[in-house]
């Protein structure tokens, strides 16, 4: 038992959130926790769980309906400005203002906060380094890339020194790079004495944390050190091989479909499998491990497989890519890039934010046009015949990009009317979509108002109306939970095995692992190409790399060339 | 008073920073300076409720001195523009085609039917705009009037009727409209910059998302209200200078009343304008929603309802009582008194009563409803 006193303790805490055209909806049900003085805690859990309710509850924004919460030992429904005095608090998209540079900013935090000029001098340069915004100082934050902008947040909501940091995921979004910076600025400050609470949808970062708190349908499910909740998955966590002929992927979809297991995923090209009994010579579980288990009730996608028959021919190739630069002004985006991609493949394009990924997704689609170089979509010449060359893709872009207003059945209704299909076969395809992505309870909702994982589906799902035998998608799984990432890439599997050639980005490196091939992008150059494994053993430093040390050390590395003599 | 001084700092700092958005923002600068200038200008040069210039057709069937000396007067003013025709068959084509606005149409008989003090003239009048109609036919009937007076001064009988109407005009003598137009737009200006700019520029920290972070800061209501209210207060008054100073010096319009009321009123209207904005941006929190509702909330009523364009005695009874709620509506009064008629007591007291009891009920009603909170 610990003895500090608690900067966080809810008791029995439950919290409606009132809905325009819907029954409230009960987004905390008798919440109780607490959480010591000093310790980095972490808040995972599905999305809708109601994370982000909590952590405004906890800011003082919400008030709760039933129950106690206590913040730094106030009464939050009390008094909110004490609380709102005290600690720090970044949102999901946290405010910055973009039309105020990087200095106006924190200006204007550090006045809001009464942080003296002598303190200024002291506390400036030390979150300046920390967060290596100093040579930005008079950039408009509006102007920062993804990653900048998080730090700076970050550096805005640390202007006062805070006792507690309230964050709700920082990293969203962010590249692997700026992920790294980011915890070490968050670690540096745990050593130093800060207490905080850290909502955030990748499993590894919990891991980070002394404590882990487990959130489903507002319920706390458990709160514990994250090794506790790793160890539900002792005994039951083992590698399996794929055949010969099979990718990991193949076979983690396999593994999938049979009762006692509880997940799978690829990782370094066999397939961690969490079963439901006890397995000799079993792995040490990690936390997603247990995570997994500990959500094993959670219903999974049903996924149909396509009836089309898996293709032979691989050797086709689908999208070809030659030379292709994109300048914007003096600006380099893509820099003499070349890949090309074999019809069924999963390719995955890897890079930070600015790497010129989405630059590059662009031009594929043919939304923007090339500088330079050769672009051959299914055979045809994006230069010559975009419109014919469009027909056949599916695209899916970084933010959803559907009519907000328009209910999900309208929205693939038009979309099905843009894709020019006969009235038979909307009407199928809409069913279609309807059932294989579980939209059928929810489709005279508004698509604005859904949750984040049900507007990724149906985002897909007009993605995949047409059935285009090329799909592209930009960063489909930022800020989605593991639950839903894993129904997407089993989504993506089944596409592939049907020979559907899919181009993808992503931030989360263990998605990389799903991927046949895969690139690494930086300043709009190819850094590495290759099979994962090709590329982890290729940048293997130590036992128990993982895809994202190695993508690590290669940007790294290509970094310190670049500034080199 | 450590409280009290830190409250001012936190203060200053969001009126700093509303003001270096104020400044890089295109659009708060496109609402705030461009469209007040256009809008003077629209409505200086492009927009005229006056009658000048009128094209009548002139159909003389027997031209004789006599003829040519009646209808001189058409020639002679400035509110006529005659246009001669063969007969009353090319006449009616021009009326037609609206090429002229009337036609005056003097008999072969004229001069004979005179002699015997019968002299008729025909006017008619193109009477699809009815209020133009009306004073046209007043003009026609001055200029013809002022004939007759003449040639009664000269020993002749008095030809046209045994009375002659002359009108005058009060307070507008020379009938420019730009003399209420031009004051009254100082009402439009303010409702863009106080009611229009401020919902839009909350919306948007709504929408950014960055008044959540905000409110989780030792900032308080009363100076988040504060902060958004000084830069566009400053920023009305620029608008009113403007007014004022395109009113004097490119439309000449006269300024009877005291500055020092003009100033008075325009700020009490200007801190109704600002109250408005901010209850409705507390209700919504989207850009185009928030813009919409203040267009039909604030500006529309400012321009019809409020006596600006439209007279409020010729409105039906119900929309009568309607503008009693509109501030616009005092405010016009205000602004029309105060240019063109002087310091009426009985009019600007009454006036500033009501603006001042509203004022205060807005700032309350602000205090009461906004909270720092996202329910």
């Amino acid at each position: 038992m610990t003895t500090a006193p608690a900067v966080i303790r809810a008791n029995a805490v439950t919290k409606r959130l009132r809905q325009r055209h819907a029954p409230p909806v009960l987004a905390l049900d008798q919440i109780s926790l607490s959480i010591p003085q000093g310790v980095l805690a972490a808040l995972v859990g599905p999305d809708g769980a109601g994370k982000t309710t909590l952590l405004r509850l906890l800011a003082g924004l919400l008030p709760p309906d039933e129950g106690e919460l206590f913040v730094l030992g106030i009464d939050v429904a009390h008094d909110p400005q004490r609380v709102q005095d005290a600690v720090a608090y970044m949102p999901q998209r946290f405010g910055l203002y973009e039309d105020l540079t990087v200095k106006e900013n924190l200006d204007l935090y550090a006045d809001l906060h009464g942080v003296t000029a002598a303190a200024r001098g002291q506390r400036y340069p030390s979150l300046l380094e920390m967060t290596a915004l100093a040579p930005f100082l008079g950039r408009l934050a509006g102007q920062l890339s993804g990653g900048m902008k998080q730090k700076l947040g970050l550096a805005c909501a640390l202007i006062q020194s805070p006792q507690l940091l309230l964050l709700d995921e920082p990293t969203a979004g962010v590249d692997p790079l700026s992920r790294h910076e980011l915890w070490q600025i968050i670690t540096k400050l745990s050593t130093e004495g800060t207490s905080a609470l850290i909502a955030t949808s990748y499993l590894d970062e919990a891991e980070r944390c002394q404590q882990a708190i487990v959130l489903r349908d507002g319920k706390v499910l458990a709160q514990s050190p994250p090794r506790n909740i790793a160890d539900r998955a002792r005994n039951l966590v083992v590698l399996h091989e794929p055949m010969r002929d099979e990718t990991a992927r193949d076979l983690q979809a396999r593994l999938l479909d049979t009762d006692d297991v509880i997940d799978a995923v690829p990782q370094g090209g066999r397939v961690r499998t969490i079963c439901r009994t006890s397995q000799p010579s079993a792995l040490a579980p990690s936390f997603e491990d247990g995570f997994m288990t500990l959500l094993a009730g959670a219903p999974r996608a049903r996924v149909s497989r396509t009836p089309s028959p898996p293709v032979t021919r691989r050797d086709e190739v689908s999208v070809e890519v030659r030379d292709l630069v994109r300048r914007f002004g003096d600006f380099v985006a893509v820099d003499h890039l070349s890949f090309s991609v074999k019809r069924g493949e999963v390719y995955g394009l890897l890079g930070p934010n600015g790497a010129g990924k989405s630059t590059t997704f662009r031009m594929l689609c043919g939304l923007l046009p090339a500088t330079s170089g050769t672009l051959l979509v299914a055979g045809e010449d994006l230069r010559r015949t975009p419109a014919s060359a469009r027909r056949n893709i599916g695209y899916m872009a970084q933010r959803f990009s559907l009519y907000p207003q328009l209910s999900v059945l309208e929205n693939l209704a038009f979309f099905a009317g843009i894709y020019g299909l006969k009235a038979h076969l909307r009407r199928d395809r809409i069913q279609w979509a309807l059932e294989e992505f579980e939209l059928a309870p929810v489709r005279t909702q508004q698509s604005g108002m859904l949750p984040g994982g049900l507007k990724q589906r149906l985002a897909m799902a007009v993605a995949l109306l047409h059935e285009p035998p090329l799909l592209f998608l930009d960063e489909p799984t930022s800020g989605a939970d593991p639950l839903a990432r894993r129904d997407f890439w089993r989504r993506i599997t089944v596409l592939a095995q049907g020979g559907v050639t899919t181009v993808i980005t992503t931030h989360f490196m263990e998605e990389a692992e799903y991927c046949d091939r895969l690139a690494i992008l930086d300043a709009g150059r190819l850094l590495a190409e290759g099979t994962p494994a090709q590329i982890r053993d290729a940048n293997i430093q130590k036992e128990g790399s993982t895809m994202e040390d190695a993508f690590i050390a290669i940007v790294e590395h290509a970094r310190a060339k670049a500034q080199g003599p | 008073m450590i409280g009290l001084s830190a409250s001012i700092r936190r203060t200053r700092a969001l009126i700093r920073k509303e003001s270096l958005q104020i400044r890089r923002d295109p659009s708060s600068i496109i609402i705030g300076i461009v469209l007040p200038t256009m809008l003077i200008l629209l409505f200086g040069y492009g927009l005229s409720l006056d009658v000048r210039r009128v094209p009548v057709a002139l159909d003389l069937e027997a031209p004789s001195p006599l003829v040519t000396s009646l209808i001189s007067g058409f020639r002679l003013s400035p509110y006529f523009e005659p246009v001669a025709v063969t007969d009353m068959q090319a006449a009616e084509q021009l009326m037609a085609r609206r090429a002229v606005d009337g036609i005056v149409r003097v008999r072969d008989n004229y001069p004979r039917q005179n002699a015997f003090g019968l002299g008729k003239v025909q006017l008619i009048v193109h009477g699809v705009d009815a209020n133009r109609a009306r004073i046209i036919e007043a003009y026609a009937g001055a200029v013809l009037g002022a004939w007759a007076a003449q040639r009664q001064a000269e020993g002749y009988p008095a030809e046209i009727g045994p009375v002659i109407i002359q009108d005058r005009l009060w307070f507008n003598a020379a009938n420019d409209s730009h003399y209420f137009l031009v004051p009254g737009l100082i009402v439009l200006v303010m409702t863009l910059i106080g009611a229009f700019l401020t919902t839009m520029v909350v919306a948007r920290e709504w929408e950014r998302g960055t008044l959540e972070a905000l409110f989780v800061t030792p900032v308080r209501v009363a100076e988040i209200l504060l902060g958004k209210t000084v830069p566009y207060f400053a920023m009305g008054l620029v608008g009113l200078g403007l007014c004022v100073l395109a009113a004097r010096v490119m439309f000449q319009v006269p300024f009877r009343g005291s500055l020092l009321l003009l100033g008075v009123s325009s700020i009490l209207y200007l801190l109704i304008a600002l109250g408005i904005g901010l209850l409705i941006s507390s209700a919504v929190r989207s850009q185009f929603v928030a813009s919409q509702l203040t267009l039909v909330i604030t500006f529309l009523p400012a321009m019809m309802l409020s006596g600006f364009l439209f007279d409020i005695r010729s409105m039906p009874k119900a929309v009568q009582l309607l503008t009693y709620l509109l501030p616009a509506r005092y405010f016009v009064a205000l602004l029309q008194t105060l240019f063109l008629a002087g310091n009426i007591w009985s009019v600007v007291v009454p006036d500033l009563a009501v603006l001042a009891a509203m004022v205060i009920g807005l700032a309350a009603l602000s205090w009461v409803i906004t909270r720092k909170s996202l329910a």
